[in-house]
């Protein structure tokens, strides 16, 4: 019933791929099935175009750091990883988390220096929210859900830039229907948090209509 | 996530160890400045752990025990620390103190610390961590740092809590995995009763904090302005 135990996808087969896709996209939404990445979906869902520039920006960034953290996991840290420089027996994965986290600050970090250099127009629009995505829970997330459920190079990819799309797509509807509740009438105390809360579920209910699709 | 960050407290070098300061930063953010309802920080990786009180209650362990150590450490660190790399440093310590509650919590707690899956390690990324060491730790000494985070951490706890005992209430009818809702009043025993099946979905869980982040700010008069 509970839409932890993320059931992995059987094969790196096109159509294996495509459905893994799919489902990181609508079924398990990352944000509206896992709550990842809320802090700056609340923050930034008031205005659309805020809204897209941040959503591109974290699939930019989950499209990026998810083959890099699977790389390292696979070549440094998970049981035995290291026999290719000749250390067997070695077992790093306490470690994940710190590497984890640098090497999304660290990619943060080059992605924003070469959109500075080679499109200073999108860098500008995306501005501020590059080194937010930093400390986004979709991006670390995303990285811990690879780990957990042992995907393939080519699934976690398929992953990344479906979570990313994911995540783009409810921030974007969000910010849609904020825009339209500035002018309704709500209870005093319902304004901003708590009517968000709820539309947010009431998205999420939506979105569980996906969970019926087979693939 | 920036609408109501207290200001950070002046506090004279030989203030008591409980004066008044001390008390006002543990019981601000318990309710007049929660860390949920009124700061919106940390919302991130908590809806997701709350279909079970015993789950519920080992995540508001794990984050009290990260936020006041990393406050603390923080805090002691703050004059050293280079304000362009902070973030970073920030992350370092916080990402090694997580690693430490994820052994931890494996070892004394294993079943229910596994059914938390990755989101002890989310921690990491959960922004009262991140928003409490940069809006207080940073400019305060450990001890009143110790006691924002210990407060801020309570604050986030007892809503977590409260969103956790409805859904287990009415998802399931236990509380604790203790049957409440006797199962004779079941429909499948010949009762009328039925377990509300949205309450353990993502839905039920937003729907609820709405509804209690109202209350609060309904009880305590907060409005945001649009």
């Amino acid at each position: 019933m509970l839409p932890l135990a993320f059931l992995p996808a059987a094969d790196d087969s096109i159509s294996g791929l495509i459905s893994l896709a799919v489902k990181a996209m609508f079924v398990e939404n990352i944000l509206l099935a896992f709550f990842l990445g809320m802090c700056s979906y609340l923050a930034v869902s008031k205005r659309v175009d805020t809204a897209i520039g941040l959503g591109v920006a974290v699939v930019f960034v989950q499209t990026i750091t998810l083959p890099v953290n699977w790389a390292i996991y696979n070549y440094l840290l998970r049981p035995d990883a290291l026999s290719w420089a000749g250390l067997p027996g070695t077992d790093l994965r306490y470690l994940g988390l710190i590497f984890y986290i640098s090497t999304i600050a660290a990619m943060v970090q080059i992605v924003e220096m070469a959109i500075d250099k080679y499109s200073p127009k999108l860098y500008a629009s995306l501005g501020i929210f590059l080194p937010l995505i930093a400390v986004n829970c979709a991006i670390l997330g995303g990285s811990l859900f690879m780990v957990e459920r042992d995907y393939s190079l080519p699934q976690s990819v398929v992953f990344g830039v479906g979570s990313g799309l994911g995540w783009m797509l409810a921030i974007i509807s969000m910010a849609a229907i904020r825009q339209k509740l500035r002018t309704a009438h709500i209870p005093d105390s319902l304004k901003g948090l708590g009517i968000t809360f709820i539309t947010t579920g009431l998205i999420a209910m939506a979105f569980m209509t996906f969970s019926g699709i087979q693939l | 996530m920036t609408t109501a960050v207290a200001p950070a407290p002046a506090k004279a070098p030989a203030a008591p160890l409980f004066g008044k300061a001390e008390k006002k930063a543990v019981l601000d953010p318990l309710w007049d400045n929660n860390p949920i309802a009124l700061q919106v920080l940390g919302i991130c990786s908590a809806l997701a752990v709350t279909i079970k009180l015993d789950q519920t209650v080992l995540m508001c362990v794990g984050v009290i025990a990260v936020l006041c150590a990393s406050n603390t450490i923080i805090s002691m660190l703050r004059n050293m620390i280079p304000s362009k790399i902070r973030i970073i440093v920030m992350l370092v310590v916080i990402s090694s103190l997580v690693t430490l509650v994820d052994i931890l919590l494996k070892r004394f707690a294993f079943d229910v610390a596994k059914g938390l899956s990755v989101f002890v390690g989310l921690i990491v990324t959960n922004c009262i961590v991140m928003g409490r060491a940069e809006a207080f730790a940073m400019a305060n000494k450990p001890w009143p740092s110790f006691l924002d985070g210990l407060g801020n951490a309570l604050g986030y706890s007892w809503i977590l809590l409260a969103v956790a005992f409805f859904r287990e209430l009415f998802g399931s009818g236990t509380l604790f995995g203790v049957r409440v809702i006797p199962a004779s009043v079941y429909a499948d025993a010949g009762g009328f009763y039925f377990n509300n099946g949205l309450m353990v979905l993502a839905p039920g869980a937003f729907l609820l904090l709405g509804v209690i982040v109202w209350v609060q700010r309904g009880i305590s008069g907060y409005t945001e302005s649009h």
